[in-house]
C-alpha cells in the first residue's frame, strides 16, 4: 500500500504557502515555451489555469466538450464567490474563512488547502475586476456584499444572479487572449477518453474529436483535469447535461486515487421534480435565502389540501407555517449549510407536510416585500424570480417558491495532494474534479472561490515546481508506443459499446442507475441499502453491457456514443460511491447515515475512527478496490460538533 | 404536478442533415402526451427516445446546462430563434407554449457564419475567434490593484453588467436578416468600455473585434432591432450604438 | 482613418452622412414645393414666390456649388446601398427559414429599405426627366427665361395636372415617408449619437419629420392636382 504523501509544506498554518512559493522551484522564461501543458476543461479552474499557463509562456492545449470555452457549467453559478476582503467591517478575516469552511465541511477537509484558500480569496477579486467582471456595486462605487448560508458575516461577492456566468466570461476572456496570442490552443468539442502513463509518470490524454469522430492523442509534460464533478450519477442533478465523471474515471482507472466519493452536496433550493420526462433540476440560488423564508404547513391537512388542489399556500395564516429551519436553528434560521436544509427539507416532507408531489417545500418571500418593497426584492432577485416563472408559471412575487433538495455539487474526487497533483506524478487535479477543500460539504459560494483559486494562484506555481525537473524530457511522438496503445485501446472501448447492438437507449440505463443511487445514495443512506445498491448497480451495468443501443456510427458526430461512454463509467463510479458511502460508519456533512445521528437528527460524526481522507486504488472493475487512507491533522480547528442553533 | 393537465399531441418538422456537406431536408415526426410543464428539450429527448427505440438515429442538437446560461442551445422555432416566447433560451421554453396538435417547425440557425455540422447543431465558432481578437481586458494573473482600488459608479457597472450578461448563443445572428453579429461584438464592447478597467484599450478592442467580424463575413446591420427582441438576455441595441461610437472615435484617432 | 471604409461600420458610416445630408436637401426641397400651394393660399397668382424661390435656388452661388455634391450624396448613398445589401445576402446565406421570421416588434420599413430605395431610384429618375431635364438641358415650350426662375410654375403645375404623374408623387411620399421613418433614426444610431434613453426620442422624431417630408411633398402634388386645376 502506497503511503498517501499529502506533502503539506513545513511551518505554521498562516506560513505554508509563502513558504511554498519560497521555496518552490521555478523554470526560466526560454525554457517554459519548450515545456507542454494540457488542461482537460475550460471551466474556472481549468480555463483559469490555461490562460494563467499561457501567460507564463507555456506552451498549452486545452481541451473541452461543449463548443466553446465559455460554456463550461461554471456558468451556472448563480449566488457568489466569497474572499475574506471584510470590506463590510463586520469582522471577517483568512482566519475566519478558513475556519467556516472546515466548520462547514464538517471537519473532514486538509486545514493546508483550506487556508491557502481563504488566503487567495481576496487576489480572486482583484483579478477579477481588473478583467472587467462587473460586480455589483454600492453607490459610493465600491463593491458589494451579501450573506451566505454557514456564515454570520457578508463575504459574498455577486453580479446578479449571474456570478459564476462573470467569473467564467472573464477566466474565458483571458483565455481567448491567450489563444489569439498562440500560447494555448484550444480544442472544442473534443472528449478526453484516457490519460496516457508512460513508466509512471502522466504523459499526455487520448481525446476523441467529437464532430468527425477521431481518436488521437496528445502529449504532455504535464496533463491538469479540470472536469468537474461527477452529479450526473443521479441523472437528475442541477450539473449540465453533458457533464460527466469520465476523465476522473479514466484517471482513477489509470492509477489515480478517488477520494471520499460519497460525499455529495445535496442543494436545499431547487425547483421540484414535474415529471418523468424531467432531463435536469434547476437551482435557485442560495442568495435566495437570505430574504426568502423557508416553511412547510404546521398541519397535515393543509398539506393534504394543497397537495389536493384545494388550498393555496398564499391562504395558510402565518400561524399555521412552520418555519422549520428557524424553529431548530435559531442562530443561523434561513441560513444554515446545505447539508442541514436539505436534510430538514426531507425530514419534514417524509413526515407527511410537504407540498405538491409530497416531495415540495416552500421559500416564501412575502415577508421580504412587505420589509423591503417589491422593486429591492426585483433588483436583488428579479432574473431567479422570472426564471422560476418561465419554468413553473407561478409567479414567485404572489405565492411562495416550493423548492426540493437535489444533487448539486460533488465534494469528492481524484485525490491530490498539497499540489493539486494526483497519485498520478505529472497529472493534477483542480476545482470539483479534486477532492480537496471542502471535506464533506461545501458552503455557499465557495466552488467559484476554489475553482479560480487552483487555476490562477495554485496550480501557476505547483506545475511550474514539478515542470522544472521535466526540463530534460523531449517532447513525445503521439502516435508511437504507449500512445498508440492507449488509442487503440479507447478504439476498442467504442467498438465495444458500439457492438453491443441492444434495444435499450443509452438515457433508460442513466435514469434507472440515477433512481438507485437517489433512493440508497441520496440523502440519506443506510447499511441494508447501500449494500443493495451495490448489488443493483453491477446488475444493472451488466444489463447495460448487453443491452445497450447505440445507433448511427463512431466516426461521425454521435451523441448516443459520447452518452453512453459516460454513461458506462457512471454505472461504475456509482459502485465505488456506495462502497465508500459503506465503509464511512459516520454522518459527516453531505453524508448521512441513518444509523448515525443525534437525538436530534443531527449528524454524528465518528471523529476518533474517520477523521481521515478515504482515498480508493482501481484493482479491476468488477474487483473491489483498495482504500488508502490520509489522516486528517488538524491544528488550528477544534472538532466540535457543527452547532448552527 | 399534483393536478393532472392534458397532454399535447404535436407534430414536429424537424431538419435533418447528416454532415456539413450534405443536403439537408425535413423530417415529419408525431410525439403525443407532452407534459405541458416539462420543456421543449425534455421534448426532443422524448421524440429522441423514440427514435431510438425504432432503431432510427435520434435528432442531434446543441445543449447542456439546460439552464438558459450556457447559451449552448440553439433551435429556431415557428419562426422565431428560441422558440415563441420572451427573454428565454430554447431550453427554458415550455410547452405550456404550445398547443395541443400543433404543427411546430425545427430549423438550425441559419447564417453563412454558423454553418450547420449536423441536424441541428451549428459552428459557432466565429464567436470565439471574433473574441480572441479583442474581447479581453490585457491584464495577467496577479499583479492587479485591490477591487476596491478604482470605484466605479453604479448605474456603470449596472450598465456593463446589462451587456455582460450576454450568452454567446448567436440568436441574434440567426434572427438579422443581414446575419450581423453586431449585438454580440457590442456587448462585449460596451460592458468593457464602460469599465474603467477595460477603458484603456477600449480603442483597440473595439477596432480590433469589428474587423474580425467583418473578416469572417458576418453582414452589415441595419438598426432593425430584430436581434434585441429575440435576444434571450434582453441585450439592448444601445450597446451597438455605443459600439459604432468606440469604432468611429477610434479610427479617427488614426 | 485612412481605411476607416473597408470597415462594415465606416461602410455604414457613409450611409448614414449621405442619408442625413439628402434629409437636409429634402427639407430645403419642400420649403420651396410648399410656395405652389402658399402661393394660392396668398392670392399671388402665376406662382410669384414659387418662381422667386426656383430664381433663388437657381442662382445662388452657394446652392449652386451644392448641386454636385447633392449629386454625390445621392451616388454615394445608392453605390453603398448596392454593396451593403450584397454583403448582407452572402452573410445571411442560401437558405432561408421554412418557418419564416416572425420576431414581433419590427418596423416593417427597417426590413425593407432596400426596396424602398429602388421604388425611390425610380421615382427619382422620372422626376429628374419631368424637370431637372427639361429645365437645365432639354428646355421646354412653358418655360419662360424673361420671368423670375423661368416661369417653372407653369411647368410643374401643368405636369401634376396629369393623372399618373400625381399618383407617382402620391405614392413616392408615401414611400420616402416609410423609407426616411427607420433611416432617420438609423443614421444617428448609426454614427453612434443615440444610447438607451435617446432611440425611442429619436425614433418618435424619426416618424414626426419622415411623414412631415413624405407627406408633404405628397399633399403638394395632390393639392395641385385636385384644388388648383388649370384655370
Amino acid at each position: 500500500m502506497a503511503t498517501l504523501n499529502s506533502r503539506i509544506p513545513e511551518g505554521k498554518l498562516a506560513q505554508k504557502w509563502q513558504y511554498y512559493k519560497d521555496h518552490q522551484k521555478l523554470v526560466n522564461p526560454a525554457n517554459k515555451r519548450k515545456l507542454d501543458i494540457i488542461v482537460v476543461g475550460s471551466g474556472l479552474a481549468g480555463g483559469a489555469a490555461a490562460a494563467s499557463f499561457g501567460e507564463l509562456g507555456f506552451n498549452v492545449k486545452c481541451f473541452a466538450y461543449q463548443d466553446s470555452p465559455r460554456r463550461a457549467h461554471s456558468i451556472a453559478a448563480q449566488g457568489g464567490i466569497n474572499a475574506a476582503k471584510n470590506y463590510p467591517n463586520d469582522g471577517d478575516s483568512v482566519f475566519r474563512l478558513f475556519y467556516d469552511t472546515v466548520k462547514g465541511g464538517d471537519y473532514r477537509a486538509r486545514e493546508a488547502n483550506v487556508y491557502r484558500l481563504a488566503e487567495v480569496s481576496n487576489s480572486i477579486i482583484d483579478q477579477c475586476v481588473a478583467q472587467g467582471v462587473p460586480f455589483a456595486r454600492e453607490y459610493g462605487g465600491l463593491l458589494d456584499n451579501r450573506s451566505f448560508g454557514g456564515a454570520q458575516v457578508s463575504r459574498t461577492f455577486y453580479a446578479k444572479g449571474q456570478t459564476g456566468q462573470q467569473l467564467l466570461l472573464g477566466a474565458y476572456s483571458a483565455l481567448s487572449r491567450q489563444i489569439g496570442k498562440g500560447t494555448v490552443k484550444m480544442y472544442n468539442r473534443t472528449e478526453m477518453m484516457d490519460v496516457v502513463v508512460i513508466d509512471g509518470k502522466c504523459r499526455g490524454i487520448v481525446t476523441r474529436d467529437m464532430v468527425t469522430g477521431e481518436v488521437e492523442a496528445h502529449f504532455a509534460h504535464a496533463v491538469v483535469l479540470a472536469t468537474g464533478g461527477y452529479g450526473n450519477v443521479f441523472f437528475l442533478s442541477t450539473n449540465a447535461m453533458g457533464s460527466n465523471g469520465s476523465a476522473a474515471w479514466k484517471a482513477y482507472k489509470r492509477g489515480a486515487y478517488f477520494a471520499n466519493p460519497c460525499y455529495v452536496q445535496i442543494h436545499p433550493t431547487c425547483i421540484p421534480v414535474h415529471g418523468e420526462f424531467q432531463s435536469k433540476l434547476t437551482l435557485m440560488s442560495e442568495s435566495l435565502r437570505n430574504d426568502g423564508r423557508v416553511w412547510a404547513p404546521k398541519l397535515k391537512e393543509d398539506a393534504e389540501a394543497i397537495r389536493a388542489g384545494k388550498l393555496k399556500p398564499e391562504d395558510i395564516p402565518d400561524e399555521n407555517r412552520d418555519f422549520y429551519l428557524e424553529r431548530r436553528y435559531p442562530a443561523f434560521g434561513n441560513l444554515v449549510p446545505r447539508d442541514v436544509a436539505s436534510r430538514a427539507a426531507k425530514e419534514r416532507c417524509d413526515a407527511g407536510y410537504g407540498v405538491e408531489s409530497g416531495e415540495a417545500v416552500y421559500l416564501d418571500f412575502k415577508y421580504a416585500i412587505e420589509r423591503l418593497g417589491r422593486d429591492t426584492v426585483e433588483a436583488r432577485y428579479g432574473n431567479l424570480f422570472q426564471m422560476y416563472e418561465k419554468i413553473t408559471d407561478q409567479d414567485p412575487y404572489k405565492t411562495p417558491m416550493m423548492i426540493y433538495p437535489a444533487i448539486h455539487y460533488t465534494m469528492g474526487g481524484i485525490w491530490v495532494d498539497y499540489e493539486l497533483q494526483t497519485t498520478i506524478p505529472g497529472l493534477f487535479a483542480a476545482g470539483e474534479a479534486n477532492f480537496s477543500d471542502h471535506g464533506a460539504n461545501r458552503l455557499g459560494a465557495s466552488a467559484l472561490m476554489q475553482g479560480l483559486a487552483d487555476g490562477y494562484f495554485v496550480l501557476p506555481y505547483t506545475v511550474q515546481n514539478y515542470l522544472a525537473d521535466e526540463l530534460h524530457t523531449p517532447r513525445m511522438n503521439p502516435k508511437e508506443g504507449e500512445f498508440d496503445k492507449a488509442v487503440k485501446e479507447v478504439k476498442a472501448h467504442i467498438e465495444k459499446l458500439m457492438n453491443v447492438k441492444g434495444k435499450k437507449s443509452v438515457d433508460s440505463f442513466h435514469k434507472k442507475l440515477g433512481l438507485i443511487m437517489w433512493d440508497y445514495v441520496g440523502m440519506a443512506r443506510n447499511k441494508e441499502g447501500l449494500e443493495k445498491a451495490i448489488t443493483e448497480i453491477q446488475a444493472l451495468r451488466k444489463e447495460f453491457w448487453a443491452d445497450v443501443r447505440i445507433p448511427g456510427s463512431p466516426n461521425e458526430l454521435n451523441v448516443e456514443l459520447e452518452k453512453a461512454n459516460r454513461v458506462a463509467d457512471f454505472l461504475e463510479l456509482g459502485e465505488l460511491m456506495a462502497r465508500d458511502a459503506l465503509h464511512r460508519e459516520e454522518s459527516c456533512g453531505g453524508h448521512f447515515r441513518e444509523e448515525h445521528q443525534t437525538p436530534e437528527g443531527e449528524a454524528a460524526r465518528v471523529d476518533d475512527k474517520f477523521a481521515y481522507v478515504g482515498a480508493w486504488e482501481f484493482t479491476g472493475v468488477d474487483a473491489e478496490p483498495v482504500l488508502h487512507k490520509e489522516e486528517l491533522k488538524f491544528e488550528e480547528c477544534k472538532l466540535v460538533q457543527r452547532n448552527y442553533k | 404536478m399534483s393536478i393532472e393537465k392534458k397532454g399535447l399531441n404535436l407534430t414536429l418538422k424537424v431538419w435533418r442533415q447528416k454532415g456539413p456537406k450534405e443536403a439537408g431536408r425535413f423530417e415529419t415526426y408525431s410525439v403525443t402526451n407532452i407534459s405541458p410543464d416539462s420543456s421543449f428539450l425534455e421534448m426532443m429527448d422524448v421524440l429522441n427516445e423514440q427514435l431510438i427505440v425504432e432503431g432510427k438515429d435520434p435528432v442531434a442538437f446543441d445543449h447542456d446546462c439546460r439552464e438558459g446560461i450556457c447559451g449552448m442551445c440553439s433551435l429556431y422555432i415557428n419562426g422565431h430563434a428560441h422558440g415563441p416566447d420572451e427573454d428565454v433560451t430554447t431550453c427554458q421554453l415550455h410547452m405550456r407554449k404550445f398547443k395541443d396538435g400543433e404543427t411546430v417547425t425545427i430549423e438550425p440557425w441559419r447564417s453563412a457564419g454558423f454553418p450547420v455540422i449536423k441536424d441541428l447543431i451549428v459552428d459557432r465558432s466565429a464567436f470565439d475567434k471574433i473574441m480572441a481578437a479583442g474581447g479581453f481586458v490585457s491584464v495577467n494573473t496577479g499583479g492587479v490593484p485591490d477591487g476596491n482600488a478604482i470605484p466605479i459608479p453604479k448605474k456603470d457597472a449596472d450598465e456593463a453588467m446589462d451587456a455582460a450578461s450576454c450568452i454567446g448563443c448567436g440568436a441574434c445572428v440567426a434572427t438579422c436578416k443581414n446575419g450581423s453579429a453586431m449585438l454580440f461584438v457590442s456587448a462585449k464592447v460596451s460592458q468593457l468600455a464602460l469599465l474603467p478597467q477595460g477603458r484603456v484599450e477600449a480603442a483597440r478592442r473595439a477596432k480590433a473585434m469589428v474587423a474580425k467580424m467583418d473578416e469572417l463575413g458576418f453582414g452589415n446591420c441595419t438598426n432593425t432591432g430584430a436581434c434585441e427582441v429575440e435576444c434571450p438576455k434582453g441585450i439592448s441595441i444601445a450597446n451597438i450604438a455605443r459600439l459604432n461610437r468606440e469604432f468611429l472615435l477610434a479610427k479617427l484617432q488614426d | 482613418m485612412a481605411n476607416i471604409f473597408s470597415y462594415s461600420i465606416g461602410r455604414k458610416l457613409l450611409m448614414s452622412l449621405s442619408g442625413l445630408f439628402l434629409v437636409m436637401f429634402l427639407l430645403v426641397h419642400l420649403l420651396v414645393n410648399s410656395f405652389l400651394i402658399l402661393d394660392p393660399l396668398f392670392g399671388t397668382t402665376e406662382g410669384v414666390m414659387y418662381n422667386a424661390g426656383v430664381h433663388f435656388m437657381t442662382t445662388n452661388p452657394l446652392i449652386k456649388i451644392m448641386e454636385p455634391v447633392l449629386a454625390g450624396g445621392f451616388i454615394v448613398h445608392i453605390v453603398y446601398s448596392i454593396i451593403l445589401t450584397i454583403q448582407n445576402m452572402r452573410a445571411r446565406g442560401s437558405k432561408t427559414y421554412a418557418s419564416g421570421n416572425k420576431t414581433p416588434d419590427v418596423e416593417w420599413s427597417s426590413k425593407n429599405m432596400f426596396v424602398l430605395g429602388i421604388a425611390l431610384l425610380s421615382f427619382l429618375v422620372i422626376h429628374i426627366a419631368q424637370f431637372w431635364v427639361k429645365m437645365k438641358i432639354t428646355g421646354d415650350p412653358r418655360l419662360d427665361d424673361t420671368v423670375e426662375g423661368h416661369n417653372a410654375y407653369v411647368l410643374v403645375h401643368e405636369t401634376f395636372q396629369i393623372t399618373w404623374v400625381m399618383i407617382c408623387y402620391v405614392v413616392g411620399g408615401i414611400a420616402l415617408a416609410f423609407h426616411l421613418s427607420h433611416g432617420f433614426w438609423s443614421a444617428f444610431h448609426t454614427v453612434g449619437l443615440s444610447n438607451s434613453v435617446w432611440i425611442p426620442r429619436l425614433q418618435k422624431v424619426s416618424v414626426v419629420i419622415a411623414w412631415i417630408i413624405g407627406l408633404g411633398f405628397s399633399t403638394i402634388a395632390l393639392v395641385q392636382y385636385l384644388v388648383f386645376p388649370l384655370s
